[in-house]
């Protein structure tokens, strides 16, 4: 087994009383785009500050491809840093800022000037070299940002909701642009955002961080489908939670009554929920079209809402309430406000989460 | 899972370094404001309770309160009670015109407002004894008023050396003092929040009134200190446009120091300046915990 | 909001403003304008003259007082821009212990009224003097005294405009350069310090002003020989209006209206410079 580029092994952050981070064990592995996603106040911008070097740990360790970095300062760490605000240092053109690190770090300046025009070439802002940074668009200053970070080469690259200050259209392409980037570079990413979106369309990990603790890592696909808390659950796209008691390793119990199939295998201690996305979810008028093998519970429609490519239905159980999504597509029916029907799901698409 | 390679409070070295870091910076300042701040304050304090001599020098052999007593004597007392309502007239006044004025720069177009608040800072930065010499010019009898007065056969121009003089002077040398906060304060107002009272049909007067006047209060409170402390102590405008007499607080101090030889005299009612800066500065702090 | 007030308040607020203005400049203009009245009684007009002028520049006294305040503005501006810089950035950028006590330090200077400010530096020199003189030498009140007691106030001063100019900074900046490899004095040197330049000048030039301005304290720690120029001037004032003041008067106007303006020019914001205001808000 390789060397993690990034192992954080159980580190705790307080600051006074307040307590940030409550013993984060993770290991990231080499040219690994890991994001660490999580609502603000998570703790998942101070496990950056603490890979940085801006902030030290109150216990535990930080290895950097195996060596302890946990308190050395951020100068002394082969990592750099893309910041939310971008911190280009105003005073100087894009230029030298970008060639800033590699000054510091006492390179001849023939070579600086070399890979600070590959790094400007790559990030294709060669023609604003002598630009400041106030006179840059935010798209531009965000490339700048990363020339000044990957001209170093550094061994892991953090990326502080880089595209937070920018526009829905240009969010969106400096999303590819920075994949792309990636695959390219083969540097490690880590990746602090708080949009589910951006984590699930960019990421190979994905760690879901709340109230100081990971509470789950996994590819994107794993973290979407099988949640393991009602937190990750809840937090990543629209979910329905149904509140569940487990009655056998294949079985669970409704809260209205009925027992359905449901894998219970992960269950922990706690109470728990058969979480159900909106587009596993299907609506027929009667018990009769629904698929066989297929969980099944009758229902009625409480709301419709349009949304162009999709209807969005709340149904009311006795189970509880359903979010479901219905493709808007000729020839699939749709329902009333009212109207009795049934909703089905295949039980695989369920998963059984714990809070 | 390893065992963490670390004991809790880890970072204390690092932050321990931090903080002595800044300590080292900050203490050159804090040793000075010790030595020529915090304890020439102290040493006033004590010559308040020293003793005066037949011949006008101080002792501090014994602890005596006669420099407090003699507060109480009505000329001094009359002098103080003075110089309040001087500075309380001051203040009004300046509120009165800057409260309008800094309104009116803080809604003007930023580029003009940049400029109307350079044309406050600089007469708020430049010389004050001179500004204030100025306004001796301009009163004296020998003045451009008054010689002018006197060519037109009407009675002499005469506002010099009187309370009326002193005023005109305070209000020009501390005005800008005044605007500045109000200024500060209005151009930070939402002014979405005034919108919002109009549209919950609140007209312009009551609008101005229940949400800009509370909002602005700061700015209110924080010039009037600037007004009202150094308008009390005032010395320079007093000693020009008053005449010399021993009408104010701020010239009977200076007074005590030189002919009446009576230092504890003096740093009693410097005490009395301090005590009423205080009392100004808690009554900010109060109404501005209120406000959060 | 324009739409919000009635077209008359307008036009009484703008009223309102032109009438300070004219209150602020007015005296200003008319003082400079009879500093060139050739005529030796100061209030009747007779032609423009700039003999005045020769005469305060010819004058020894006046020369002797202004190399003094220049000695001792420029010493103090000095050393007190240095110790409020490091004061600003130590309160700004670090927690230790001692730093509320710091800022409440920094911050009586700026509205003690000058007359408790001179009576506590007299007072404490002859203290210190008294005691010297136990053990030998005897010292007196001078240039020294008149330097000591303007770093004491000028060192708030100077720290409240940096602070203002650190506050606008990002503290982002800083851990970018430490980021990218610089260390704690490469950081300061490189970063922080241009960045805080405007205000450090700016700083430098209000201690300047204030310094070059002062009556009350110095005269209060003034000895024999160290008379500075705003001390000559009014001493001349209280014994009247003449001509030659009129002239030291616009001189000394002009030179701290070209220093305001200076400093202004340094901060890009005007509100930037110093409001004292902005020390209230934050304790």
């Amino acid at each position: 087994m390789t060397k993690a580029a990034v192992e954080l092994s159980g580190v705790t952050k307080h600051f006074g009383e307040v307590v940030a981070l409550k013993g984060i064990d993770l290991a990231i592995a080499d040219g690994e785009f890991f994001s660490l996603l999580g609502p603000s106040g998570c703790g998942k911008t101070t496990t950056l500050r603490l890979i940085a070097g801006f902030e030290f740990p109150t216990s535990g360790s930080i290895q950097i491809h195996g060596k302890e970095m946990a308190l050395e300062p951020p100068d002394a760490r082969p990592i750099n840093t893309v910041f939310q605000s971008y911190a280009l240092f105003p005073h100087m053109n894009v230029e030298r800022n970008v060639g800033f690190g590699l000054q510091m770090k006492k390179v001849n300046s023939n070579e600086i000037a070399t890979r600070v025009g590959r790094a400007l070439d790559m990030v294709q802002l060669s023609h604003r070299a002598n630009a400041k940074p106030d006179q840059l668009s935010g798209g531009m200053q965000q490339r700048v940002a990363l020339a000044r970070a990957l001209v170093n080469e550094p061994e892991v690259l953090l990326l502080d909701e880089p595209l937070g200050a920018l526009d829905l259209k240009l969010r969106q392409q400096m999303q590819i642009e920075l994949k792309e980037l990636q695959e390219r570079v083969g540097i490690t990413f880590i990746y602090v955002t708080h949009d589910q979106e951006e984590a699930l369309t960019m990421s190979d990990r994905i760690g879901v961080m709340d109230k100081g603790e990971l509470l789950q890592v996994g590819t994107p696909k794993e973290i979407y489908e099988s949640p393991t808390s009602r937190f990750v659950a809840d937090f990543i796209g629209d979910i329905s939670l149904l509140a569940v008691s487990v009655v056998s390793p294949t079985e669970v119990r409704l809260s209205g009554g009925g027992n359905v199939p449901a894998d219970t295998s992960n269950a922990g201690d706690g109470s728990h929920w058969l979480a159900l996305r909106p587009e596993s979810l299907h609506l027929v008028s009667a018990a009769a079209d629904v698929p066989d093998g297929m969980v099944r519970i009758p229902g009625k429609v409480r709301h419709r809402v349009y949304y162009g490519d999709s209807y969005f239905y709340d149904v009311e159980t006795t189970a509880g309430s359903l979010d479901v999504r219905q493709e808007n597509r000729p020839g699939l029916p749709t329902f009333d406000a009212g109207t009795e029907l049934m909703v089905w799901w295949n039980p695989a698409a369920g998963s059984l989460v714990t809070a | 899972m390893r065992k963490p390679a670390f004991e809790p409070g880890l970072e204390k070295a690092a932050e321990a370094a931090e903080r002595r870091r800044g300590f080292l910076l900050g203490l050159p300042a804090y040793v000075y404001l010790v030595v020529f701040f915090a304890v020439p304050f102290f040493i006033v304090f004590v010559t308040s309770f020293a003793r005066r001599s037949a011949t006008g020098a101080t002792k501090y052999d014994e602890f005596s309160t006669s420099a407090y007593v003699k507060l109480l004597d009505p000329l001094v007392g009359t002098i103080v009670w003075r110089s309040f309502w001087i500075a309380t007239i001051t203040t009004a006044v300046c509120l009165l015109f800057a409260y309008p004025f800094a309104y009116y720069i803080a809604t003007r177009r930023p580029a003009v407002r940049n400029a109307l608040l350079v044309l406050v800072m600089i007469p708020f930065w430049s010389n004050f004894l001179v500004r204030t010499y100025a306004w001796r010019f301009i009163l004296g009898s020998d003045g451009p008023l008054g010689t002018l007065t006197e060519a037109m056969g009407r009675e002499p121009f005469r506002l010099l050396f009187t309370p009326a003089a002193i005023l005109i002077g305070l209000v020009y040398g501390f005005l800008p003092f005044m605007v500045l906060p109000l200024y500060a304060a209005i151009e930070r107002l939402d002014w979405r929040l005034v919108e919002a009272a109009r549209d919950l049909y609140a007209d312009g007067w009551t609008a101005f009134r229940k949400v800009t006047l509370p909002l602005t209060r700061s700015g209110i409170i924080a010039g009037s200190l600037l007004v009202f402390v150094p308008s009390f102590g005032a010395y320079v405008t007093p000693a020009i446009l008053g005449g010399g007499k021993d009408l104010l607080l701020g010239s009977y101090i200076v007074t005590q120091f030189g002919q009446a030889r009576n230092r504890p005299l003096g740093s009693a009612l410097s005490i009395v300046i301090m005590a009423v800066m205080l009392v100004a500065l808690m009554i900010r702090n109060r109404s501005g915990a209120e406000e959060i | 909001m324009k739409s919000l007030r009635h077209p008359w308040i307008d036009r009484l607020m703008a009223t309102n403003a032109w009438v300070v203005y004219a209150f602020f400049y007015l005296p200003i203009l008319v003082l400079v304008v009879f500093s060139f009245n050739a005529s030796a009684r100061v209030g009747i007009w007779g032609g423009v003259s700039p003999r005045w002028y020769g005469e305060v520049l010819g004058n020894a006294e006046v020369l002797d007082a202004l190399k003094n305040s220049l000695i001792v503005s420029g010493i103090s501006t000095i050393v007190s821009t240095i110790i409020g810089t490091a004061a600003a950035l130590a309160i700004d950028r670090y927690r230790f212990r001692g730093r509320r006590g710091l800022d409440g330090m920094l911050y009586l200077p700026i509205i003690i009224p000058d007359v408790t400010m001179a009576v506590m530096m007299l007072l404490f020199f002859a203290r210190v003097f008294d005691i010297v003189e136990l053990v030998g030498p005897r010292w007196q009140l001078g240039v020294t005294t008149i330097v000591i007691s303007h770093v004491a106030f000028n060192i708030a001063f100077v720290a409240v405009v940096v602070r203002a100019r650190l506050g606008q900074i990002d503290k982002s900046l800083e851990e970018a350069a430490r980021d990218l490899y610089a260390g704690a004095w490469q950081t300061f040197r490189r970063v922080t310090l241009p960045l805080i330049m405007p205000g450090v000048l700016g700083g430098a030039l209000l201690a300047l002003t204030l310094s070059l301005d002062d009556v009350v304290v110095t005269s209060f720690v003034a000895g024999p020989g160290s008379t500075t120029l705003p001390i000559y001037v009014f001493g001349l004032i209280r014994r009247g209006v003449s001509p030659q003041i009129n002239a030291i008067s616009s001189l000394m106007l002009i030179a701290s209206i070209a220093l305001v303006g200076l400093s202004l020019l340094l901060q890009r914001n005007p509100q930037d410079a110093i409001l004292p205001d902005e020390r209230l808000k934050e304790t």
